[in-house]
């Protein structure tokens, strides 16, 4: 399986998914780190956090699979919802929280 | 190392914008709010890859962060009131 396949599945078979750098307790850029405290501050208990910085494969790939050059990149039930930028925004306008309250598993 | 009016002018060369201000002084770190008539319609996801488009290969090899506020027109005239 290639990577973009493998980042195709990985977003489809979890319903909330964290491309981020570092990991959710040990975040290792703030943009990254913002997008976890905001997930957090929406009650997301569970979610796939995954740390590019492991898997140099899945930080390029992820650039192309939704055609985004940065990271943190958020995705629910498959749709890219954008990076820490858009996120917040979405927050702050109570937006993230309706689409998390409609996705799956909750 | 990119300073912040090197950014604003990639981004007004390439995309017509109505208004564009960067801030950030450390080399690394930047702020952007852009306004353009391109952006109406479109989502912001859309929005800020106009923006990543006309930035081009910078993006990914001399800009660490930048952070960014995308309007159209008519959505800045809102913001502003």
């Amino acid at each position: 399986m290639n990577v973009q396949e493998n980042i195709h599945r990985q977003v489809t078979t979890n319903s909330v998914v964290l491309y981020m750098k570092g990991t959710p307790q040990f975040p290792q850029c703030g943009f990254s780190g913002a997008t976890v405290q905001i997930l957090k501050a929406c009650g997301v208990q569970e979610y796939t956090a995954v740390n590019v910085l492991v898997d140099p494969d899945i930080r390029d790939g992820i650039k192309a699979y939704a055609n985004w050059p940065t990271i943190p990149q958020l995705y629910i039930n498959g749709e890219f919802v954008g990076g820490a930028d858009i996120v917040r925004e979405m927050y702050e306008q109570g937006e993230l929280q309706k689409l998390i309250d409609s996705s799956a598993g909750r | 190392m990119m300073t912040a009016n090197e950014i604003r002018n990639t981004i007004v060369n390439g995309l017509p914008c109505d208004h564009v201000e960067v801030l950030g002084d450390d080399g690394q770190h930047f702020e952007a709010v852009i306004v353009s008539p391109q952006f109406t319609g479109k989502s912001r996801i859309q929005q800020h890859q106009l923006v990543y488009l006309a930035l081009g290969d910078r993006m990914r090899s001399e800009i660490h962060a930048l952070s960014m506020r995308t309007f159209a027109p008519d959505a800045w005239v809102e913001s502003a009131t």
